[in-house]
């Protein structure tokens, strides 16, 4: 954090001078390493067995804030018996499908549910990211459920969750994660001891976390910890994401990604949403619990923010000019795409894949292959330049004279050149000035995308073809100003915002959208922020003029609620769980639910109150489910729908490993996306042989010097002096192995790729003793490329393409590598290195990947099961998955 | 009346220059023990006062890319890797398979990378056996006793470890030599207390670099001109933060009257004491030290020696009157020798 996120950072130095112990998880010894209390060093992709360590470590000591998990939670439901959990199938759940490498969830869901299982192993949901709708609530389930509030029912979820990490004791965390049991104990009870009635804690992570194959399932142990523990809902608990941008959050819930629209929202799927009313059904699930019933008017509003006068309730408001997903459109498979001739063209704003997204190669060679590139950017990145300068130049795959991408390249104005807002991770807008005029040519992303649609608008004025009608009847009216013809940010926040169609008068909140056509909202979670006509994010009152919870700062969403779910602040009775922890509570003289903070429920609703039968939507909720956004009002320790690689997090070996998992015959998440192709080669893992021939494990990361794929930092002098020049990062013990100098050259090799960079060695990097081996780890920084003031090979260029199921993130924090003293070939002899690896390596073109790796399931390779039994229990319980 | 201790000894400098209203002498406090080695101060330095780059050159020395204070660098951040016991709860590297550390190695090959610099000492090359030292390992190239006493782990695998990070500065002492020597008036006390140099005036003449006891002023070789922090004299005349203490995220650099500053740093460093960092100390706070105490003075977690820093700094022309008073005697005897032979030749 102090690396990444030095000015966040100061709040945890805060922390620490009033007492608090800082505790780093990290494969090297990191600036915040050197100012935290204790430093654990962790074997890179072996998170979840640590975090699974500290669950079982809960349990076993009955930990648990009971009343909390008791009254909150899904503890005390009971599972289907159809479920079998990977202990009972090494490693892999009930309802795996082989043939589609996802689980059938049948099997999975509470008793009494299983014919409502949504996702049936058809691999549908990986291909369109579902598991992202889930940002904003949970995933559909009935709301009445069976439950045992004793928590001795074998089936519940508190045996189930207990039964399934009962193996990952100390000794186990020691063995997987290379982290010594004194030290994990020591970090086990810190965390337990700082929660509960009286104390809270917080977790905070970052793509360190979330950039693997397993990465949802990494939060997810982090959630089920601070369930279990009673720090959610509460103040000074949660779970806080930190962004690896600036309004990363913001890019999500106003989203720049190809399955959402704003507000979470899903993209229609040609198949699954025909209608906008099929479309609407899929969102609010008739029958379940929670505020989702109104997603209909949300659904309503958004298009009518869209399309404006064209869109009425006759013709289910222009529903039919959305476009449609049709499969995976994700940012790798465009790449694919790309290299096999089927994109044209290409807008990219903002990213610089060049050298920031795994595989540089492959983003290389496929923006190589368009007919046409849009880059916008502040400075001139790899990703324009590819063309010109490329390591791909050297070795002959791009020649610039005969490269047919034509590049056109724009320049962008910065975040101070420019107006708008930045929504951070507690999910606060905040507004800024702008501040300067940006120089030239430069413009903002406003400015441009308005006056695109524009001119393309004008271009297509008299067309009478259907296909344009959508472009035509777009509401495409905004304010501009200045020279320039600036759209107004503050006209494009009032319509985010949602107003009334008839007066234009803005909403107070989401309740007033309305699903007949009469409201327009632009973001539904964001209605609100332009209440009364006030740009409430660009509200500035000082912490010193008002209480803690600062809520005249910025604007949150929803409604301005600082933090959500606090209902939990307070127990099932309504009152403050402690004196020191009070946040929200109920007032039984005003029959109202009152506190610091916008309370996270119905105002009025009694703790007391229980729905009548058959209840669905905000009414089916009782007055103790204070997890309004889930379908059974509760938080959930086992997940019975909607994250597609198993109801509970399980440790899976990264998808390219030196180590046999040490847990399941399952090396790796069965789940995960693999892309066959050409370009993108796996290193082998066990049990596939010649591991070996990459026996090194690596990550990368940001320094505080750099910003991502330094197209911000490596132009600026000021910061590019700072790290002038890529290195890699090696322990002393490894540098002997190897015969690295300080200060001298080194290369590494992928299945990919080879790259170069200086050797700094340090004591701040440590082997470590996993499983009774000795496992060396490498770091290297990954913000260097072709451009800029300082240069250097890219990091990235290491990875191939493997994604997590559940969102389709790449994983590309963890890789097998070999390390060489010198510096690497060039030209086409450094293509021949890599083939000389994949022969060796038996990398051939047919070869498949073996992804299920016990037979527990039916798979082929039955190396890694080490228990008859459970080998033969999968086959039978398997069987009908 | 020139102040008894105008060239020695505790001295308010502003009043002492001739400020009539001078108000409270003010100064940094950079508390290394928050440091968290982001450099934002010496960025927010360099943007501010629109200080060059300094070269695009890996120096391998940790994470210190700067190297030290010259005239284009202001702020300077240094990182010290150590094989020795922070305040970690347990050691970083307790019960994993380690051999011995290298930190002393590398310190070794990094102090001898300096580089051109574009200014002139700039970052001479350091002594490789004097770095190992500061490194404190172990054992260094087969001289077993490089290192101060207690400081050998004897250890063949590391366990502890610790990464010291420190932002240096002008010290902008109470007795600054780089005044003293000035022939131009360049250099001057300014109502705040703080030395700072004119570029205007300057004439190049490098009197000042080899007077100032920390080695921080230096020169630009394309202008030829002395620079150095100003303690951003023209942010203090608008009352506003100096840049770098501005942009610090931790409260490391802390800006303020040196008073204050002195009793703050007092608490901190009985705080660290009492959470069991004994090593916590103060350097450059004492008025009665070698330089009348420096208006930017440090908390330190070791040795000043270890962060590059003279361990006993004493202005350079303290010995100055005592030298023109010996010089003179020297004079008066050469004349009275003159006379007398004179006198003596003529009887």
């Amino acid at each position: 954090m102090a690396e990444a996120h030095p000015v966040g950072f100061q709040w945890v130095m805060e922390a620490k001078q009033r007492g608090a112990k800082v505790f780093h998880v990290d494969p090297r010894f990191t600036r915040t390493s050197a100012l935290a209390d204790t430093y654990l060093p962790i074997r890179v992709g072996t998170d979840i067995a640590l975090l699974g360590g500290v669950v079982r470590y809960i349990l076993e000591n009955e930990l648990d804030f009971r009343e909390y998990v008791l009254a909150y939670t899904n503890a005390a439901n009971i599972v289907s018996e159809q479920f079998a959990d990977t202990e009972d199938l090494d490693g892999l759940f009930s309802g795996y499908k082989p043939e589609t490498g996802s689980y059938d969830q049948t099997s999975w869901q509470y008793e009494g549910h299983e014919e409502h299982a949504r996702n049936r192993g058809t691999g549908k949901e990986r291909e369109s990211a579902a598991g992202l709708e889930q940002e904003s609530h949970g995933p559909p389930v009935p709301g009445q459920t069976m439950r045992d509030e004793t928590l001795q029912h074998p089936r519940c979820v508190y045996q189930i969750l207990k039964r399934h990490f009962s193996r990952y004791t100390p000794e186990m965390v020691a063995r997987v994660c290379g982290i010594p049991e004194g030290k994990f104990l020591e970090l086990a009870r810190a965390w337990t001891e700082n929660s509960g009635r009286e104390r809270t804690g917080a977790l905070v992570y970052s793509v360190g976390w979330t950039q693997h194959s397993v990465g949802v399932q990494y939060i997810r142990t982090g959630a089920i910890i601070q369930t279990l523990l009673g720090n959610m809902g509460r103040p000074g608990g949660g779970i806080l994401a930190l962004r690896g941008h600036a309004s990363i959050q913001g890019s999500t819930d106003i989203p720049t990604l190809f399955n959402l629209l704003p507000g979470y929202l899903p993209m229609p799927h040609h198949a699954n949403h025909p209608t906008f009313d099929k479309w609407v059904d899929s969102i609010r699930h008739p029958g379940q619990k929670g505020f989702w019933g109104n997603s209909r008017a949300f659904a309503a509003s958004l298009l009518k923010a869209y399309w404006g006068d064209a869109a009425t309730p006759e013709n289910d408001f222009c529903y039919g000019y959305l476009p449609r997903m049709t499969g995976d459109h994700g940012t790798y498979q465009q790449v694919l795409n790309m290299i096999d001739g089927k994109v044209k063209g290409y807008f990219l704003l903002g990213q610089n894949p060049a050298v920031g997204s795994a595989h540089g190669r492959a983003q290389r060679l496929g923006m190589a292959n368009l007919d046409w590139l849009v880059v916008r950017d502040l400075f001139m990145i790899e990703s324009a330049a590819f063309w010109r300068n490329s390591p791909e130049i050297a070795t002959g795959e791009i020649v610039p004279e005969q490269c047919r991408t034509e590049v056109f390249f724009l320049p962008a104005a910065s975040h101070v050149e420019k107006e708008g807002t930045f929504t951070q991770t507690q999910r606060m807008l905040q507004w800024r000035e702008k501040a300067v005029e940006p120089p030239g040519d430069c413009r903002s992303e406003l400015w441009f995308f308005y006056h695109l649609g524009r001119v393309l608008r004008e271009k297509l004025a008299r067309s009478t073809k259907p296909r344009d009608r959508a472009l035509l009847d777009l509401a495409w009216d905004y304010p501009t100003n200045g020279p320039n013809a600036e759209p107004s940010a503050e006209a494009v926040l009032k319509e985010i915002n949602g107003y009334e169609v008839a007066t234009g008068r803005p909403l107070s909140g989401f309740p007033e959208a309305r699903d007949d056509g009469s409201t327009a909202v632009g973001c539904w979670i964001y209605s609100g922020v332009y209440a009364d006509g006030v740009n409430q994010a660009a509200r500035r009152k000082s912490r010193h003029e008002q209480d803690w919870v600062a809520a005249e700062w910025g604007w949150a969403w929803p409604a301005n609620r600082r933090i959500l779910y606090n209902r939990a602040s307070a127990d099932p009775e309504g009152r403050p769980w402690s004196e020191r922890k009070k946040y929200v509570w109920w007032d039984p003289d005003k029959g109202e639910w009152t506190g610091y903070d916008v309370p996270d429920f119905e105002k009025t609703k009694p703790p007391g109150y229980r729905p009548p039968e058959g209840a669905s939507g905000p009414a089916g909720l009782a007055g103790d489910d204070a997890f309004v956004m889930q379908g059974d009002g509760k938080a959930w320790l086992y997940a019975p729908t909607g994250v597609l690689d198993g109801p509970l997090p399980t440790h899976y070996e990264p998808a390219e490993s030196p180590m046999r998992n040490p847990l399941y015959g399952q090396q790796a998440n069965p789940t995960r996306k693999v892309y066959e192709h050409p370009v993108n080669s796996v290193n082998p893992s066990p049990p596939e042989p010649h591991s070996q021939v990459f026996p090194y494990v690596f990550t990368v990361s940001r320094l505080t010097e750099h910003h991502t794929a330094g197209g911000m930092s490596r132009t600026v002098p000021r910061l590019a002096e700072l790290q002038p020049e890529m290195f890699v990062e090696v322990s002393p013990e490894l540098a002997a192995e190897v015969g690295l100098a300080h200060l001298g050259w080194a290369h590494l090799v992928s299945g990919r790729a080879v790259i170069e960079a200086r050797v700094l060695v340090t004591d701040r990097l440590t082997p470590l003793r996993v499983d009774g081996r000795l496992i060396h780890q490498i770091w290297l920084p990954y913000h260097f490329g072709s451009e800029g003031l300082v240069t250097g090979d890219s990091a990235n260029d290491l990875f191939g393409i493997t994604l997590d199921p559940n969102v389709l993130i790449q994983e590309s924090k963890v890789g097998t590598c070999d390390v060489r003293p010198g510096r690497r070939p060039t030209g086409p002899a450094l293509l021949d290195l890599v083939a000389d690896y994949q022969r060796r390596a038996e990398m051939t073109p047919d070869r498949q990947v073996p992804i299920v790796t016990t037979d527990a399931a039916g798979g082929d390779d039955a190396a890694g099961s080490t228990d008859e039994g459970s080998a033969g229990a999968a086959r039978n319980r398997g069987g009908d998955a | 009346m020139p102040d008894v201790n105008s060239l020695y000894g505790p001295l308010d400098p502003a009043p002492d220059a001739g400020w009539v209203e001078a108000g409270p002498r003010m100064g940094f406090f950079t508390d290394t023990s928050v440091c968290i080695g982001c450099k934002a101060c010496e960025v927010a330095c360099k943007e501010w006062n629109g200080v060059p780059d300094s070269g695009f050159d890996l120096l391998g020395m940790s994470y210190d890319n700067t190297g030290a204070l010259t005239a284009n660098s202001w702020r300077h951040v240094a990182f010290i890797e150590q094989p020795r016991p922070a305040g970690h709860g347990t050691p970083p590297f307790e019960d994993l398979p380690t051999g011995p550390p290298t930190s002393a190695r590398s310190a070794a090959t990094a102090a001898g990378t300096a580089t051109d610099t574009g200014t002139d000492p700039g970052v001479p090359p350091g002594r490789p056996e004097a770095a190992a030292r500061m490194a404190a390992g172990p054992e260094f190239l087969g001289m077993p006793g490089a290192q101060p006493p207690g400081r050998a782990t004897g250890a063949d695998t590391r366990t502890d470890f610790r990464w010291l990070m420190m932002s240096d500065v002008c010290k902008h002492c109470t007795h600054a030599a780089c005044l003293d020597v000035c022939p131009t008036g360049s250099l001057f006390r300014t109502e705040f207390g703080t030395v700072v140099v004119q570029e205007d005036i300057c004439n190049g003449c490098g009197y000042c670099i080899s007077a100032c006891p920390y080695g921080v002023i230096d020169q630009r070789k394309d202008d030829g001109r002395a620079w150095k922090c100003t303690l951003c004299y023209d942010r203090l005349g608008a009352g506003k933060t100096p840049a770098c203490a501005q942009a610090c995220p931790t409260e490391s650099i802390q800006f303020g009257p040196l008073d204050e500053l002195r009793e703050r740093a007092a608490q901190r460093v009985a705080k660290l004491h009492e959470h069991g960092m004994p090593e916590a100390r103060l350097y450059g706070h004492d008025p009665t030290d070698g330089v009348g105490g420096d208006g930017a003075f440090f908390l330190l977690l070791d040795e000043p020696e270890v962060y590059g820093l003279p361990p006993d700094p004493v202005v350079t022309t303290r010995d100055l009157p005592k030298m023109w008073k010996r010089a003179g005697l020297a004079a008066l005897a050469m004349a009275a020798a003159a006379v007398a032979a004179f006198v003596g030749g003529s009887s």
